[in-house]
């Protein structure tokens, strides 16, 4: 008996992917744990093992094939007993009862040239679009691709509606891929809007920007947001950092001057718990641990916000190795979805770029994101005299739903007190 | 909080949402001033089919020779056809308080006020019984529906007496022997058909030039022939100046045409519509808003204000028992965080009198007026074998489709039991069926319902049996 492999759902909201590569092709003999595709999601890349051993019979979805459904069989792998399918030849092999088996395996197995005829078994499932009868002919007069159209009617049933609302949006039948990309405004096309074609070169929306497109524009545009901006003196900071990283040394960790921002964040969330807080209409969710999300960019393009888990309960270097893990990992593509979903509260630092204060974008439902500018000595005035400390700004955006002015400001008395002395960190 | 839910009225709105929020798991109480089960139940849709049904076996029997029948002596008792519709209410009206006791429904037998509060309003209840009860819960649905509406500037008030409304026509001590019926929507033409079964004289006014105006003009036209060749006298396109009482009974002022007329009778039934029923319920402290006696909502029956809910004739037209219920199936399964389906089904209308008629969706006029291009299609049950067979031949079938996407926007029939045919369309209707799938329905033989396949195919000129 043949198994079927099935598109995995990487996180509980996936509902399609890019099969981005295999790893194996057809006739390639697998144990469990090795790892036969990547699936690229909207937000990562991840590997897909193989759960059983068997030989591949046949990869049925294309590598670089976008919108695989989850659950769709992307390939068949011929079970323990009958690894020996490319061995139809050996006639000892064929058992009465498999008999058809071995006939079905084989050219799947010999044929390495198999690619080209792959896409056709998995239209030949008949994967089912159900939709309404005058649905399937609204589609057809508007030359809609039903598949393309996310149904609203009972069990997902594709109805009028959808049908209508499908053709208000897109008149240039932008292929909806899933609904994702940035909404109504990109009606126009750069043409209409006087960029001539030809004049530009066009990089196809992979998905971790259409997710970027999508949840900004969301944000931006949906949660009342407003930023507080004050200036820390780190001075004391640092002399601290290069205490710790004197300890640290021996074990090889060090502690960045963002560890200390994180742990200081979660630390003083914990004494001000209404800043840790979600919005929802059912009411105000407010997170029992400090779940840290720092953003992080990607090399050629886009970020993605690994989360350091209860970071009020861990020690400093506990978090230095947890942060370099992640970022590390978050730029090869390799998180796990449950390693950047989630998360309560959000630190961008961009400082190392030179950028001396920014307003971040709110990462829903997270209610605040703390930006964290660059280091710099700058002239202070203390007693009446000027002087010159290492100073940084930080700007805290606000969900106004959840966190008010006065709410802010607390966190950042709490915040800027343990910064500039952070032997209160650890009281 | 004493309960999740607190539901205000308990008619067909009132205690369906009651169940379906006690299946899901939500601490309910209902508030009744007067009988479980509301109007529907008690003074509308039951009792009258039970009064309608005395009255259409009753002429049945003149027409026994058709069937090569005969009897003798063929005679009615009016109290006791009164007594059985009120038995029959009273049945339905227990069935409600097993329902309620079932499913752990608290009712609380009394008339409720609003009185602010958080997150939903509180619940005064002055209890039936004596003294006062007041209650909280985090939603509060009204569902206290809607009484006949009087126009007393005219006249048109009732007295229970000589003027009458719904109420007084479904238990009157006496059968009227002249009955005037201001109105000719669907409660006007289903106490028209039943007292002109037992032999009254009865005379229906209409402001309109047509009889149900809310049906297809052919079926009003239809629907008029057929009362008139019954013996009922109809006065379409009248206005009444005034309804006075006289010595005989009342005497109703007429103009018709710019000419004026009286008419008289010794009892008036007011059927010109409906009123929702706001008042006495403190929504004016709410702030609630209500325009011309009925609650405003959303798509999900909410008002304006927070925890408060409407459902059904308060909450505005159309006033049939199936749509609160809907309605309030919809409101509390929203509320209960599920995500149920809008509220974009049509929702079908129904006149039970002798010929019944029953309509669901968009007119013919009303589709043309909507801007699709028509296609519409009959089929009459004079040429429907079973029709012909059961001695049924009155009415037809009409379809109405969008001739671009073979969509069907509507359906109207008049005759013989058309009210159990129509929900063949209107499940057609919600499933978003074509044409195609109509035409590609096996219908059984020999059924009246075949009418339905024909009046499809006639729509697309492949009616077989004309």
């Amino acid at each position: 008996m043949s198994i079927e492999i099935l598109m995995p759902a990487l996180s509980p909201t996936m509902e399609e992917g890019t099969l981005a590569k295999w790893h194996v092709k057809a006739g390639d003999t697998v144990q469990a744990g090795d790892v036969i595709a990547e699936i690229e999601t909207d937000k990562a890349t991840m590997e897909v093992e193989a759960v059983d051993e068997g030989v591949i019979e046949a990869l049925l979805v294309e590598a670089g094939t976008e919108n695989v459904k989850v659950n769709a069989v992307i390939a068949r792998l011929s079970g323990e007993g009958e690894v020996a399918a490319p061995a139809a030849q050996e006639d000892k092999k064929s058992e009465p009862s498999k008999s058809s088996q071995p006939e079905q395996a084989a050219p799947a197995a010999v044929s390495k040239a198999a690619p080209a005829a792959t896409p056709a078994p998995k239209s030949a499932d008949g994967e089912r679009v159900f939709a309404s009868p005058l649905a399937r002919r609204l589609a057809q007069a508007a030359g809609l691709d039903l598949k393309t159209i996310q149904g609203s009617g009972p069990h997902g049933r594709v109805i009028k509606a959808d049908i209508e609302a499908a053709r208000g949006k897109a008149p240039a039948a932008a292929p909806a891929s899933s609904g994702a990309a940035a909404p109504a405004r990109q009606a126009q096309s750069l043409e209409q809007q006087g960029i001539p074609a030809g004049s530009y070169d066009l990089i196809p929306l992979d998905g971790m920007r259409k997710t970027i497109a999508r949840r900004m524009t969301d944000s931006f545009r949906d949660v009342p947001h407003f930023p507080l901006t004050i200036d820390l003196e780190i001075d004391g900071l640092l002399a601290a950092r290069a205490k710790i990283n004197a300890m640290l040394e021996k074990d090889g960790v060090k502690v960045s001057v963002n560890d200390l921002v994180i742990k200081a964040v979660a630390v003083a969330l914990k004494r001000v718990p209404e800043a840790n807080a979600s919005y929802s209409p059912d009411g105000i969710a407010m997170h029992h641990h400090a779940d840290i999300a720092m953003a992080v960019s990607i090399d050629g393009g886009g970020l993605i916000t690994p989360i350091i888990r209860a970071a009020e309960t861990k020690g400093l270097a506990q978090i230095a190795t947890e942060a370099k893990d992640l970022a590390a990992r978050a730029r090869a593509k390799k998180l796990k979805p449950e390693e950047f979903q989630g998360g309560t509260f959000s630190v961008s630092n961009m400082g190392m770029m030179g950028i001396k204060s920014f307003a971040s974008i709110i990462n829903e439902p997270q209610a605040c994101i703390l930006s964290v500018g660059a280091g710099e000595p700058r002239p202070v005035v203390k007693n009446g005299a000027l002087a010159i400390a290492t100073v940084m700004t930080v700007t805290l955006t606000c969900d106004h739903r959840v966190v008010d002015g006065a709410i802010g400001a607390r966190f950042l008395s709490a915040f800027k007190a343990m910064i500039e002395d952070p032997l209160t960190m650890i009281v | 909080m004493d309960f999740d839910v607190i539901i205000i009225g308990s008619g067909p709105g009132g205690y369906v949402t009651a169940i379906r929020a006690s299946q899901l798991g939500l601490k309910t109480a209902i508030v009744e001033r007067a009988e479980l089960g509301g109007i529907c139940l008690n003074w509308g849709c039951i009792p009258t089919k039970a009064l309608l049904k005395s009255g259409e076996v009753y002429e049945q029997l003149s027409h026994l020779g058709d069937y090569g029948l005969s009897v003798s002596g063929a005679a009615f008792d009016f109290a006791k056809i009164i007594e059985r519709s009120r038995g029959v209410a009273a049945t339905m009206n227990k069935g409600v308080a097993f329902l309620m006791k079932k499913h752990k429904i608290e009712v609380i037998a009394g008339e409720a006020r609003l009185e602010k509060g958080s997150p939903a309003p509180k619940v005064v209840v002055a209890l039936t019984a004596g003294g006062a009860r007041t209650v909280t819960a985090k939603h509060v649905i009204l569902a206290t529906g809607a009484r006949a509406r009087e126009i007393p500037t005219v006249g048109l008030t009732s007295d229970g007496d000589r003027v009458w409304t719904y109420r007084d026509a479904l238990a009157p001590k006496a059968q009227p022997k002249t009955l005037i019926v201001i109105g000719s929507g669907a409660i006007g033409i289903e106490f028209a058909s039943f007292y002109r079964a037992l032999g009254s004289e009865v005379t229906v006014i209409e402001a309109v030039d047509r009889i149900l105006p809310v049906e297809d003009e052919e079926v009003s036209k239809a629907a008029k022939r057929a009362f008139e060749k019954r013996g009922i006298k109809f006065r379409v396109g009248a206005k009444v100046t005034k309804l006075s009482k006289s010595k005989s009974g009342v005497s109703v002022a007429l103009e018709v045409g710019g000419k004026a007329e009286t008419l008289e009778a010794e009892v008036a039934i007011v059927a010109v519509g409906i009123t929702g029923n706001v008042e006495n319920l403190g929504l004016e402290a709410l702030g609630a808003k209500v325009d011309r006696g009925h609650m405003v909502t959303d798509s999900h029956s909410q008002t304006n204000v927070p925890g408060l809910y409407a459902i059904g004739d308060v909450a505005g037209p159309p006033w049939l028992a199936h749509k609160a219920s809907h309605e309030g199936v919809h409101c509390i399964e929203h509320i209960a965080g599920l995500k149920p389906a809008n509220l974009t089904a049509p929702i079908p209308g129904c006149t039970y009198a002798n010929p019944q008629v029953a309509s669901i969706g968009l007119t013919e006029a009303a589709a043309k007026a909507a801007g699709h291009e028509v296609r519409a299609g009959r089929f009459p049950f004079k040429v429907n074998g079973k029709a012909v067979a059961a001695g049924e031949t009155e009415g037809f079938v009409k379809t109405v489709f969008d001739g671009k996407t073979g969509a069907l926007l509507g359906t109207h029939m008049i005759g013989h039991e058309v009210t159990e045919m129509i929900q063949g369309f209107g499940v057609a209707i919600t499933l978003e069926a074509t044409e195609e799938d109509l035409m590609a329905t096996v219908y059984a033989h020999p059924t009246m319902s075949e009418a339905m396949h024909e009046a499809v195919l006639d729509a697309y000129g492949k009616v077989l049996h004309l």
